[in-house]
């Protein structure tokens, strides 16, 4: 079994924070993680393995520095890891980012493909869909139990917004995955010694075969006009006094709302 | 646009490093220089006291670049569970009738299974046309048959602008249309405005966890198409004597390589009555534990709201993940929102703060929470919230 995880790095969204002074992001000293749903992946990858046997490979697109997340995935216990990275694909949205991920899965072959159900900088949770679209598989998204792996197909239950459905899936496929699904490892002694011997494969542009004018900016069909700070109301009354005296101004403001 | 750092004006004083989101701007030899990871978001332009940074007109042709004429009106998907429509499809009709109105084109539903009335349905809640699709094949939710059907259907009427409810179902099937189509998907939209010079849509959604708001264009390709967040948008008024057609679509060759063997409805009533719920009480780290929710609880059952939480006490592990409010969780817009012991962290503010009336209950006055409260109480909740329960009790006596 030819099983293939895709990770992103992120920055760990919970630590950014707004200047409110100038409306920005702040970003200084905000750490680069693996996105947490995507260790969920791994994690995934991992379990088929020990199960069906075969080889599980990582792979993130990104600049050189998002090697560290591919050496993280190999301390849990991945077999190897790609890196594809080329100047070319920088500013690349969601269309761009599937079609570069989809030439380089194509070259490396599989069974079954793994990503987190969404990265948590974009949130989009549109990258694992359209690289099934391009590769001509089907594909499961919110996957939160596998219930069975059998010769040629797939049963698991897939999160929706009411509850669930149980899915079966013919082979190959590609599978987003919600939290639910696992809890992933934590990296081993042994794997944390293989991370740092391990060597990544660098694939640009040229070695997945990708066309120029379907990656990066080029390639993207959707583009940022503009950021801005979210909006908020800023017309509140406080209410003063003691809480006893808080609480009647409100009911008394709730009162005239008609709210009570 | 495209943006550049003017060398003779820059003081090297690296202002602008920290305002860009993609962490595309460094320092070389004193002089800021952006990087090949530039998302041209123009986040920079406004920051640099010297006036170095400024944009420059280039011209980009998109490679698929399609003949954007041929493409008119507005499409909505309306999604059904069941047979029947989800209040996204009712909420997304009422966001596409004004988009329809500034560009003067037509309102279409498109809805996949259920049956002939609820499609009339769509007609009464302001679609001026429903494609539907009545095939039993398309009942449930498959992503192989919706996203071929969608597909087929937009290479033959052509629409602009294609929008769909950004929820599992909508999430997951049309990226694989806008795949094949090589066109833009903005996803996740919390406000959408046609551009008055140029008729593109400007799609409007929160990034980086609800840190920012971006706005996204698909200036090139056509469809425009777009996932919207329930619970943003508001309906139009239900017009019972309205009148428009309803188109009965082709369904042949469609395949799928996934089966649906069964549904299972969680009846977790406590997530369907947050997303519906008048009155909503939140509790945050505030609480300082699980105790604290159930007197969150007794002031809930009192009003006959529910309960929600913030992500911190979710993270906690004080309340379940199904209660939680924000980026991460349910969007809500409950008539009076009580945030107690809430800081007001803007992942939890963008599910909440389109709430009619919120009310906020916080130790520490200096909360962002206070910044979209109606009614502020800088006070302890634990004196206040038993304050609050006894004196509504007394006036329900």
């Amino acid at each position: 079994m030819n099983i293939i995880a895709c990770i992103k790095q992120v920055p760990d969204t919970a630590e950014v924070k707004i200047n409110p002074v100038t409306n920005t992001l702040v970003r200084e000293g905000v750490p680069s993680i693996i996105n947490p749903y995507d260790l969920h992946a791994i994690e995934a990858a991992i379990q088929i393995k020990e199960k069906k046997g075969g080889k599980v490979t990582v792979i993130t697109m990104g600049p050189p520095q998002a090697e560290e997340a591919l050496r993280e995935a190999i301390s849990m216990g991945v077999d190897d890891a790609k890196l594809i990275s080329d100047r070319a694909f920088a500013g690349s949205d969601t269309w761009a980012t599937s079609y570069t991920l989809y030439k380089a899965i194509e070259k490396l072959g599989f069974d079954i493909i793994l990503c987190g159900k969404q990265a948590i900088d974009g949130d989009t949770a549109q990258v694992g869909p359209e690289i099934a679209e391009f590769l001509n598989i089907p594909h499961i998204a919110y996957v939160k139990k596998i219930e069975n792996i059998g010769d040629g197909f797939i049963r698991v239950h897939r999160l929706m917004d009411d509850g669930y459905d149980v899915v079966e899936s013919s082979l190959p496929v590609l599978m987003t995955v919600v939290k639910e699904l696992n809890i992933p490892r934590l990296p081993s002694l042994r794997g944390k010694m293989a991370a740092k011997k391990a060597v990544i494969t660098k694939m640009t542009m040229n070695d997945i075969g990708a066309e120029e004018d379907n990656v990066g900016i080029k390639g993207s069909p959707t583009k940022v006009k503009n950021i801005f700070a979210p909006q908020t109301k800023g017309s509140s009354k406080m209410l003063h006094g003691n809480p006893e005296e808080q609480v009647d101004a409100l009911i008394e403001e709730l009162r005239k709302l008609k709210c009570l | 646009m495209p943006v550049i750092i003017k060398p003779d004006k820059c003081t090297g004083c690296g202002e602008c490093i920290n305002s860009c989101p993609f962490s595309s701007i460094e320092l070389k030899d004193g002089k800021a220089v952006i990087s090949e990871y530039c998302n041209e978001c123009n986040a920079c332009l406004s920051i640099c006291p010297e006036g170095a940074i400024t944009e420059f007109a280039q011209k980009k042709e998109f490679a698929a670049a399609t003949d954007r004429d041929e493409y008119k009106g507005v499409w909505i998907f309306a999604e059904q569970r069941d047979g029947k429509i989800a209040p996204v499809g009712l909420e997304l009709l009422g966001t596409g009738r004004k988009l329809a109105a500034d560009l003067g084109v037509d309102l279409s539903a498109i809805l996949f299974g259920s049956n002939e009335e609820e499609a009339r349905e769509l007609i009464r809640w302001g679609a001026d046309r429903v494609l539907h699709a009545d095939n039993p094949m398309l009942d449930k939710f498959n992503d192989e048959p919706y996203s071929q059907l969608l597909l087929s259907l937009i290479e033959t009427y052509k629409p602009e602008i294609v929008l769909a409810g950004a929820t599992a179902i909508g999430r997951s099937f049309l990226p694989r249309v806008a795949g094949r189509l090589k066109t833009g998907l903005t996803a996740d939209c919390t406000a959408l405005e046609i551009d008055k010079d140029t008729g593109n849509l400007l799609q409007i959604r929160p990034a980086f966890g609800g840190n920012i708001m971006a706005t996204i264009l698909c200036p090139e390709c056509r469809p425009q198409m777009a996932t919207v967040r329930p619970r943003v948008m508001k309906r139009n008024a239900y017009d019972p004597g309205r009148n428009g057609e309803v188109v009965n679509v082709s369904t042949d060759n469609l395949r799928s390589r996934t089966k649906v063997l069964n549904t299972i409805t969680e009846s977790s009533e406590c997530m369907i009555n947050l997303q519906d719920a008048e009155i909503i009480i939140s509790g945050g780290r505030g609480l300082g534990g699980p105790k604290g929710f159930e007197i969150l609880r007794e002031l809930a059952k009192l009003l006959g709201g529910t309960v929600g939480s913030s992500r911190a006490a979710v993270d906690e592990g004080w309340v379940p993940y199904r209660h939680q409010v924000g980026q991460t969780g349910k969007t809500v817009c409950p008539k009076i929102y009580f945030a107690c012991g809430i800081s007001g962290a803007v992942q939890h503010l963008v599910g909440m703060q389109s709430s009619d009336i919120i009310i906020a209950i916080n130790k520490n006055a200096e909360a962002p929470i206070f910044n979209v409260a109606t009614y502020g109480i800088v006070g302890d909740l634990y004196e206040v919230v038993p304050h609050l329960i006894r004196k509504i009790k007394e006036a329900k006596q």
